[in-house]
């Protein structure tokens, strides 16, 4: 109940809110209608090639034979469900890294810390690079989203341990401690629901960080390419020069309803950072910041 | 001092684990997979040319050696360190017989130079307008220029890199849309091929700044908002003190503290960063080298570039650390 009228709250006064909910909605619809499709997502020749976007196909068709618009449905929903599994697995990690680092603090914290370090600094791109070229055929779509999320989970653990570390200094977390609650209740039932909102909000950014880096190496051919997503549509159309022959369609409605995303969790991303952080929510209705 | 000191190899340490970690990564990786790698590597780059059967054994010779797949496991670990430390990745396989060094040294100018000029651009252009943004709140112009860049700014770089390509290569082609020089340029006329380079930078370094702007244009802005309503300025400003100098020594330099952070790991990043412009715009940089070596099959090129990149990236970011105590000096004390 209370989760809702926050929800509501947001909407009505949150304008960036409410433009990035819309957006991913109409993403999510649209990667929706894949369970619909009349066509196989991996047949090729299915429909007449090269058509414009007409009644009957209404976001033309590729040089490969396929209807743009179902195309389109299953590469967003791959995209995302590869953005959100890693999302989820990298979660995991950062909030085990961040809370325990910060909350033990002393040797625990310095060890995990520069292993921490470590992966905020290490190119991750020609990492995953190597990885693709070991395993080539291998590089299945669930095995990348396994290493992105292994590789991508520093930045945020570092964020949840600073406020791990606040917290451990409050008097509640004293009170617990000598009450003679273990590490592991104190972390997981006194201090996760304080750092759950950030959670919520690194959620959107490593979204959206994850399906860029999946859309970079699709675009490039350095993955599964024979799996429909947005990256694998813009590296077909490359593979045969759409752009320059002129199907401009096949490259374009990718591309916008990949950008559609990207700005839909940005901003929803940035609205509930400013809901958390009260300062700039103050100023927003008016008040003295 | 002292301080320092203790600052300086505090980081040290922290910079040589980084790379202890990184090129372990890099070594557990192409060890632990099932694929023979050499074998396949030098499948790979037969195919691309007829090549004698002895410089097949060669390259066979110089890849086990490399990979360290002679010996126990440990003596297999030492001896990659041992080639890894001085650089020495063995011959190219598609590019047979340079160096993997070679190549890389070759490639390393072009996207340093392209990624250090517009990162820095971005850097001081972004926190500049997003530090007036933040002072005077009332300015049309800044608020039109903040929601522009707020909206380019989720876009992926190489939809910008296309977006100019198409705009520059068939609608109005006055700049170079490939390349990073004309290739008949005569280089020991220094000052028209410098000149030459940066016409063909314009375009890849547009595209850079296109979207990173707007994080630091937003960044700066909220920290600026934040410092402006501090007791500190409200008092300067109420005692006359001139608004220009409110702004340089009060306000911005004291929001600059994060921002420089967020440069190191920026200038980290350059790596990760420009490969797709690299080979949208042709520039003959590390990232298109990459691209090449994979295709190709290139197995050493591919670790070296990796390596590298790990050793380059960890320095730049060690190198931004210890300038770091210049800027902020809390930062000592610590």
């Amino acid at each position: 109940m209370n989760t809702l009228r926050i929800l509501r709250d947001l909407f009505r006064y949150n304008g960036e809110f409410a433009i990035g909910l819309m957006l991913v909605l109409i993403v999510l619809a649209v990667a929706a209608c894949s369970f619909f499709s009349p066509y196989p997502p991996m047949d090729v020749y299915v429909v007449p090639p090269d058509v414009p976007p007409s009644w009957e196909y209404p976001l033309g068709t590729t040089s490969r034979g396929q209807d743009v618009f179902w195309q389109l449905t299953f590469a967003i929903r791959n995209t995302l469900l590869f953005g959100i599994v890693v999302a989820a697995l990298s979660r995991v990690i950062s909030l085990l890294v961040g809370l325990i680092s910060g909350y033990k603090g002393g040797w625990v914290d310095r060890v995990l810390m520069s292993i921490n370090d470590t992966f905020v600094v290490v190119p991750l791109f020609p990492i995953l690079v190597l990885f693709y070229f070991i395993m080539r055929d291998q590089m299945t779509w669930a095995m990348l989203a396994i290493i992105t999320a292994l590789l991508g989970w520093a930045y945020d653990a570092r964020l949840i341990r600073s406020i791990a570390m606040s917290l451990r200094t409050r008097e509640f977390t004293r009170q617990a401690v000598f009450s003679g609650m273990s590490t592991r209740k104190i972390v997981l039932q006194e201090h996760l629901p304080f750092v759950l909102p950030i959670v919520f909000s690194t959620t959107m950014n490593n979204i959206n960080w994850s399906i860029g880096i999946e859309v970079t190496l699709s675009v490039l051919g350095f993955t599964d390419i024979n799996t429909p997503t947005i990256g694998g549509m813009i590296y077909w159309a490359n593979q045969h020069t759409a752009l320059v022959s002129g199907i401009w369609w096949w490259i374009t409605f990718p591309v916008l309803l990949v950008i559609m995303l990207f700005i839909g969790l940005f901003l929803l991303a940035i609205s509930m950072n400013e809901y958390i952080d009260p300062r700039s929510r103050l100023s927003r209705l008016g008040g003295a910041a | 001092m002292r301080a320092y000191l203790t600052y300086l190899s505090k980081r040290l340490v922290q910079f040589a684990v980084v790379v202890f970690v990184g090129i372990n990564i890099t070594y557990l990786v192409t060890h632990m997979t099932p694929i023979n790698p050499v074998e396949q590597s030098i499948s790979a780059a037969t195919t691309y040319g007829a090549t004698s059967p002895e410089a097949i054994e060669m390259m066979r010779q110089s890849l086990r050696q490399l990979y360290g797949l002679e010996g126990t496991p440990w003596e297999q670990y030492v001896s990659f360190w041992k080639r890894v430390l001085v650089g020495d990745f063995g011959p190219s396989l598609s590019a047979f017989p340079t160096p993997v060094s070679q190549l890389i040294l070759r490639a390393l100018p072009w996207t340093v130079g392209l990624l250090l000029v517009s990162t820095l651009l971005t850097w001081i252009l972004g926190n500049l307008l997003g530090g007036l943004a933040g002072y005077y709140r009332n300015s049309r112009i800044l608020k039109a220029f903040g929601v522009l860049s707020m909206g380019i700014h989720p876009i992926p770089y190489y939809v910008v890199a296309f977006v100019l390509l198409i705009i520059f290569g068939f609608l109005w082609p006055v700049l170079p849309i490939s390349g990073g020089a004309t290739m008949a340029s005569d280089r020991s006329n220094t000052l028209a091929f410098a000149l030459d380079v940066v016409v063909h930078s314009i375009l890849p370094v547009l595209s850079l700044m296109a979207v990173g702007i707007g994080g630091w244009f937003m960044g700066m802005r909220a920290l600026v908002s934040n410092i402006v309503t501090e007791d500190y300025v409200v008092y300067a400003e109420l005692a006359g003190v001139n608004r220009g100098k409110i702004l340089r020594s009060y306000v911005m330099r004291n929001a600059l503290g994060p921002q420089v952070t967020g440069l190191a790991l920026q200038l980290g990043a350059i790596f990760n960063g420009a490969i797709i412009t690299e080979q949208v715009f042709g520039y003959p940089g590390v990232g298109s080298l990459l691209i090449s070596a994979v295709h190709a099959g290139d197995y050493s090129l591919v670790l070296g570039i990796t390596t590298v990149s790990i050793v380059a990236v960890s320095a730049t970011v060690l190198l931004i650390d210890l300038l770091y105590p210049l800027i902020d000096p809390r930062v000592e004390a610590r």
